[in-house]
């Protein structure tokens, strides 16, 4: 892959109304990179994207696009086009119209607009759609039809804020292999922002995690699944265990009293850390063989595994199992080296990993989706 | 058929209070005062061409004049906080209830030969003929009926999603560009209804040009109003007037319906 800097972002810093967005975030996007800025509603990424669109200045901090600077260049200047949320379609023109809009402000031929508009309609499958009004399309055909009009105008960099959020499940699967596919197709640069983390995880070359107004994490998928760096990116990537623990040397930790090997360095002697243990790492065995033993205190069926909570003195555990533990049940576990993962510790220790709070009807509360698709209704009826 | 049923009651409303009033209206318009046919009223109706231009004349002016002032200022309101635009609304409603009366007598007071306006230029010793001037009426018409134009635009630019906007900036719309392709086609329904309802009370007023124009400006509505209450009384050429404007007003609402509408259609393909 091409590894020329395409937008960089120096020293960003926003507030709203006293309230800091953003603070000194740094960011660097290669050419034709698919990257994903994720994290919790309010966590500034959609911030990001608007500073890269041109519709937030920022406080302090300049905006790169290949090394040139464009902070002070108003959005219709910019080389980017934006997918919005709920699609933003222009209710007064149809299809064809919609999709040419761009070409029409450009004041291009109408021979050309109208090669180009069937080329961008027969990309994203709605060839013979010209004439509808956009009223008339579902969700996931609205959706096309922004994918069309953006990309219609030949941008250097697509922008992409929650796309997909307002479909349902099934739909939202499909356009992002879809989405994947133009992508790649095509070779352009997309950054993408979503509060899904497996959407993240599917669809991107780079995520850069954030939370806070800052930039958590930035690396490959499996990078900041299987090695994140402190505890808010291994509690909202996945789902994991994260304990109290101290590293004695190179390899060496210690938790529950316990010493394990792991396969991390680099710590001062004695550092006290944090330690993720991914709940389908962890491998269940009678109580006499296990390094730890622990009560089963709760089974969720899901489906692929069950969601197993084993009281380990105190400390609940999530393990996610293919056999079937009832509550109750005393049982061992066995943590390889590999199974292990250490962090520094950060501010955000001791504030996730621990289940015996654990209730689903919680995690959907703060599910940011479900306002979303309240609004998408309201929105509809006007 | 519940539906039907359910529509009766304002059926009969229908009945009673406009088809009914209209056939009467028609019927003095077509007969004279003896209750024999007759279109002599119809063909008098000639002589008033002059009042009717005139209406129409300063009614359009009036409607324009309107149309620029609210048109930014409904954009405005409709841009800002929740909180600013109730109480810019509140702002624009209020003078709607005071007495239309009341307000027109204000603006004599204030446009006299020796009223405030002058009082306060006399101090610069300058002094301006203003009360019964075509211009006064007009600005009676733009003071009284202005909130009839503010309303339909603040309501159809409050319903215009920001993010439409920002597209278009985004697929390389200048501010110009923005308000020529989305916001303008988009606030032609308010447009269309604020013309409407400002127009139609401006071109059949009486009041205002009675009380500001002081009777050397007679507008179609100030000779109506005599056929039936002043001296004329002519209940039968009264009908045929009312008649008359009512058909040129429909024709005027049909074009400009015509024109609106042709602008959806073609809107999109005009670069």
């Amino acid at each position: 892959m091409d590894e020329k800097t395409i937008i960089r972002l120096q020293n960003i810093s926003v507030s709203f109304d006293e309230q800091p967005v953003l603070q000194d975030l740094n960011l660097k996007i290669s050419d034709g990179e698919f990257v994903t800025l994720l994290g919790p509603s309010g966590c500034g990424k959609t911030t990001t994207l608007r500073i890269i669109g041109g519709f937030v200045k920022p406080d302090s901090g300049d905006v790169f696009f290949d090394e040139k600077p464009m902070t002070a260049l108003p959005p219709h200047k910019r080389p980017v086009n934006t997918i919005f949320q709920r699609y933003a379609l222009f209710p007064h023109l149809n299809v064809f119209e919609n999709v040419a809009f761009g070409m029409r402000v450009q004041k291009r031929s109408s021979a050309e607009i109208r090669e180009n508009v069937a080329k961008m309609l027969k990309m994203v499958n709605l060839t013979g759609f010209e004439k509808r009004s956009v009223h008339t399309l579902s969700g996931g055909q609205q959706q096309r039809v922004a994918i069309a009009r953006a990309l219609a105008n030949h941008p250097k960099v697509l922008l992409l804020d929650e796309p997909l959020a307002a479909l349902d499940l099934k739909l939202r699967k499909d356009m992002q292999t879809e989405l994947k596919n133009i992508q790649k197709a095509l070779g352009i640069t997309f950054i993408y922002v979503t509060h899904d983390q497996e959407e993240a995880l599917s669809m991107s070359d780079t995520v850069v995690v954030m939370d806070n107004g800052k930039i958590q994490q930035i690396g490959t998928p499996q990078d900041i699944y299987n090695e994140p760096q402190n505890a808010f990116v291994a509690d909202f990537i996945g789902e994991s265990n994260i304990l109290d623990g101290v590293m004695h040397a190179d390899y060496l930790v210690e938790f529950f009293g316990r010493k394990f090997s792991c396969l991390d360095a680099g710590f001062e002697k004695d550092e006290p850390v944090d330690v993720v243990i991914r709940p389908e790492d962890i491998d269940i065995v009678e109580p006499i063989k296990g390094d730890l033993v622990g009560t089963v205190t709760a089974v969720t069926f899901k489906g692929v595994h069950y969601e197993t909570i084993v009281d380990f003195k105190g400390f609940k555990w999530m393990i996610q199992t293919t056999d079937f533990y009832d509550v109750g049940r005393s049982i061992g576990i066995r943590l390889n080296p590999e199974d292990i993962h250490i962090m520094k510790k950060s501010a955000y220790s001791g504030m996730f990993g621990d289940y015996s709070s654990y209730s689903e009807e919680f995690d959907e509360l703060a599910d940011p989706e479900a306002d979303l698709s309240e609004e998408q209704e309201g929105a509809d009826e006007v | 058929m519940r539906l039907k049923s359910a529509a009766a009651p304002f059926g009969i409303w229908m009945l009673i209070f406009t088809i009914v009033p209209l056939a009467i209206v028609a019927y003095f318009a077509f007969t004279d005062a003896n209750g024999q046919f007759t279109l002599s009223n119809i063909r008098e109706i000639g002589t008033y061409v002059g009042p009717f231009w005139d209406s129409i004349k300063l009614g359009a002016v009036a409607t324009a004049i309107c149309l620029l002032l609210a048109y930014p200022l409904a954009f405005i309101i409709a841009r800002s906080t929740e909180r600013v635009q109730q109480t810019m609304v509140m702002i624009v409603m209020i003078p709607m209830w005071m007495n239309f009366l009341l307000r027109t007598y204000a603006w004599m007071s204030i446009l006299e030969d020796k009223g405030f306006l002058n009082q306060f230029l006399g101090l610069f010793r300058l002094h301006f003929n203003m009360i019964n001037t075509s211009g006064a009426i007009v600005l009676g018409m733009v003071y009284n009926f202005l909130p009839f134009m503010i309303l339909p635009l603040y309501s159809v630019m409050a319903k215009m999603d920001t993010r439409i906007l920002e597209a278009a900036e985004d697929l390389g719309c200048n501010a110009f560009q923005v308000f020529r392709r989305i916001v303008l086609p988009l606030s032609t329904p308010g447009i269309v209804s604020g013309i409407t309802m400002v127009f139609v009370p401006a071109v059949s007023t009486f009041v205002i040009s009675k009380l500001l124009g002081g009777g050397k400006n007679y507008m179609i509505g100030d000779i109506i109003e005599s056929m039936f209450v002043g001296s004329a009384s002519d209940y039968n050429l009264g009908a045929a007037l009312s008649l008359v404007l009512m058909v040129l007003m429909l024709l005027c609402m049909a074009l400009m319906h015509f024109v609106d509408h042709d602008e959806e259609e073609i809107g999109g393909i005009v670069s």
